[in-house]
């Protein structure tokens, strides 16, 4: 079960892996995610679902080490198989045709923007795709995107590939070209706070994908909590979408700093180790 | 689906039962002072998230509490139990010495009874209706007790006996959930012949059993233990599956399912929705507990983090809520305080967790509710203001309403709280099934059968109450097991 098919590091840190899941590549949608735990003592850890294959009955998964469990996530090797995988978790996104649709995406929050891309071109709207990552490295998924793109527009914080500059600048400057009815949005909480910033100032409706502090996924422990509107909701079952402008993006933040101190303390451990 | 007076009657004349009665006098059975469970002393068990507080009756011991029982012709302690155990007869294969048919009078009703031994609020329903108490005011014989040293004793011997199984029938039954709703359910319904499915969202059987309680109130190895026995029954477990996600509904009809029970638990924790409550360090008792006991995380080999607090405050006077003020005074808790909204009266824990925790040096700040929390630069909980409230009159519970104190307000330094005050019922299952009716409280609603508007599909436990105990929720699993298969008999 969970057979790991293929690997390949999409960046230094950033590893893509395609995982035997048959059920999961045949039930998810477009904005699910899925839960993970690597061995006996592991976390669960949840990440999204990049690409999906019903027919060959796999899906991949990317990470980015930040810790030990994504560290040891990124040690399997192909042929072996994840303890546990469970999914798909979440609401996926309401696909529908709007017209021109501006995605945004920054670091791995790329990929789980490739499906919900392919999702809203195949329901037959302009899609304009924003890729943005602090250097070339960190660019991901670039090929994919333009297969289900009419445009893609790269930038780079040190400007080593596509233009330079954040991500908000390149979404503005679409803005500013042409008419575009809906934004989503994914990636560091950071930057679609400045996101939803930029987009209540044009009056375009944006969804942003959350990732919050998850144990079970199903709604069961609330570490996922969020505000949105002024009320308490879970990321988990109520998301991971939510409308940008409601979302209590400083609270979100802090909250994401939540066990960091521990985090670093176990990953400083876990590098002495190894 | 509870034994007949007849046939309790019938087993009463049995000659061992006779010949036991006639071994001693009633009068000199009421001399027997009860027995006291021996426990691990506070100051040693609070370093040890792992240590069973509690470490059983042994066999002398066992064996004079169960010559107490008086055997009576008309037992109502019977009536006080969830799942109608056999009471009197599995006392009095105890008394004979006789511990393993005593195990074996408890799986026939009951597929946990190492578990509900644990856990059962046996004051509140089979020691409640106990002659000593009801006719005697005297403390009724330690039920609870027996029955885990009955479970535990066969655990040991190494001689588990798998109850009897019907031929197979090859009807395709599921559960989902693996709380003690589902397996009361799974095990029963494999005695009539069924194949039977469990299906689980987490990577471990149990439910809450597994999740919920602490190794030192339940120990996790004695849970696996049953589940052994139910897997010898047939009864095969599927974790990291989500019904209605993993798979539809459909999709499982459409493999030979015939008919499912619902045993998902109450899943969403609550919270009080006052200002400072998403803090850091604000967390519900399920995430706490989760994170210790499911994932291991009082165990520094094991990669999930939990926060640890100086002080600690747990909000709520349940189960849950001494089990997670018990758990912060083993992860190094100075202060670990409940702080409740009524009296200890009306405090619904068991009795004994809250002896327990008193032992532990847990402080009860009762008649209070919290109102507001604040935190560092960091967004960490650091303080948090608290509204003092006295007792009026009875509310629909029965229990004395609190009610506020206005103006006596005080503060308290915390840094860490866990919000024990409740469960509401996990949508997922209720939102993938079309056409099943709900409460307005996202229950389930069934008949008195356990039978929901769909059919085919059954539910029990949390999900149907909303939040109630372990052996409430396996009386429902039976009964469920009972309707369901009446239902595919007719079929």
């Amino acid at each position: 079960m969970n057979k790991i098919l293929e690997k390949e590091f999409l960046s230094e840190n950033v590893v893509k892996l395609v995982v035997e899941a048959p059920l999961i590549a045949r039930s998810r949608k477009p904005g699910n995610f899925i839960i993970l735990r690597v061995d006996p003592k592991g976390e669960r850890i949840p990440l999204t679902i990049a690409t999906a294959d019903a027919i060959k009955g796999t899906i991949s998964i990317i990470a980015q080490v930040v810790g030990v469990s994504s560290a040891k996530l990124s040690k399997l090797e192909v042929g072996d198989e994840i303890l546990d995988l469970v999914g798909p978790l979440g609401k996926p996104t309401e696909v529908k045709k709007v017209g021109t649709i501006l995605f945004c995406g920054g670091g791995v929050g790329v990929a789980p923007m490739l499906p919900i891309v392919e999702a809203f071109k195949k329901a037959g709207n302009r899609v304009i795709t924003v890729l943005a990552a602090r250097t070339k490295e960190l660019i991901i998924l670039e090929n994919e995107m333009r297969k289900w793109s009419d445009e893609v527009i790269i930038m780079t914080d040190d400007g080593s590939y596509g233009n330079k500059g954040l991500v908000t600048q390149g979404a503005e400057e679409v803005i500013k070209r042409e008419k575009v009815d809906e934004c989503i949005t994914i990636g560091p909480a950071i930057m679609m706070k400045f996101m939803s910033l930029l987009t209540k100032k044009y009056n375009i409706p944006t969804q942003a994908s959350l990732n919050a502090i998850m144990v079970d996924g199903t709604g069961m422990c609330g570490a996922c909590r969020v505000t949105v509107d002024g009320q308490t909701r879970f990321t988990c079952v109520d998301g991971p979408e939510f409308n940008a402008d409601n979302i209590d993006f400083d609270e979100l933040l802090m909250r994401l700093g939540g066990y960091q101190e521990e985090e670093r303390a176990a990953y400083e451990s876990y590098l002495k180790g190894n | 689906m509870a034994i007949s007076t007849d046939t309790l009657k019938e087993e009463r004349k049995a000659t061992w039962r006779d010949e036991l009665r006639k071994k001693l006098k009633n009068k000199e059975r009421l001399l027997i002072p009860r027995v006291k469970m021996p426990e691990v002393d506070p100051n040693e068990r609070i370093k040890y998230q792992d240590l069973e507080v509690n470490t059983g009756l042994s066999c002398e011991q066992a064996v004079k509490e169960a010559s107490r029982c008086m055997d009576c012709a008309n037992p109502t302690c019977i009536e006080g139990c969830p799942v109608s155990i056999n009471i009197p007869k599995f006392i009095k294969h105890i008394e004979n010495e006789n511990f393993l048919e005593a195990a074996s009078v408890l799986k026939e009703t009951n597929s946990l009874p190492a578990v509900c031994g644990r856990v059962c609020p046996q004051e509140k329903q089979c020691e409640s209706r106990c002659f000593y108490l009801e006719k005697l005011g005297k403390a009724p014989v330690a039920i609870g007790y027996l029955e885990r040293f009955a479970a535990d004793y066969e655990q040991n011997s190494g001689n588990m006996r798998v109850p009897e199984v019907a031929p197979s029938n090859h009807i395709k039954v599921a559960a989902i959930g693996s709380g003690p709703a589902s397996l009361s359910w799974a095990g029963d319904m494999a005695k009539r012949g069924y194949d039977v499915t469990v299906f689980e969202a987490l990577h471990e059987i149990g439910g809450v059993l597994k999740y919920g309680i602490p190794e030192f109130r339940l120990p996790n190895k004695v849970v696996d233990k049953e589940l052994k026995v139910l897997e010898k029954m047939g009864v095969k477990f599927v974790t990291n599956f989500i019904v209605g996600r993993t798979e539809s509904f459909e999709d499982l009809q459409a493999q030979g399912f015939q008919a499912f029970f619902v045993g998902s638990g109450a899943g969403l924790p609550r919270f009080m929705n006052i200002p400072g409550e998403n803090y850091n360090g604000i967390l519900s008792s399920n995430e706490y507990l989760t994170r210790v006991n499911l994932m291991g995380a009082y165990d520094n080999s094991f990669d999930t983090p939990v926060l640890k607090g100086k002080n600690v405050a747990v909000i709520g006077g349940g189960n849950t809520a001494m089990d997670s003020v018990r758990t912060a005074k083993r992860l190094g808790a100075e202060r670990a305080m409940i702080i409740y909204r009524r009296s200890m009266e009306e405090m619904p824990a068991r009795v004994e967790e809250v002896k327990h925790a008193q032992e532990e040096g847990i402080e009860f700040i009762n008649l209070a509710n919290p109102l507001e929390y604040f935190a560092n630069e960091h967004g960490r909980v650091n303080r948090m203001r608290v509204q003092r409230m006295e007792l009026g009159e009875p509310d629909a519970s029965g229990r004395r309403r609190p009610v506020v104190i206005e103006g006596d307000e005080f503060e308290l330094d915390v840094d860490l709280v866990i919000v024990a005050i409740g469960v509401s019922p996990n949508p997922l299952i209720p939102s993938s099934v079309h056409d099943l009716k709900v409460s307005n409280w996202g229950t389930i609603n069934v008949n008195d059968r356990m039978q929901s508007s769909k059919l085919e599909l059954f539910a029990g436990g949390d999900i149907v109450r909303g939040g109630a105990t372990v052996i409430l929720a396996m009386g429902d699993g039976r009964q469920a097991a009972n309707s369901m298969h009446q239902y595919l008999q007719k079929k």
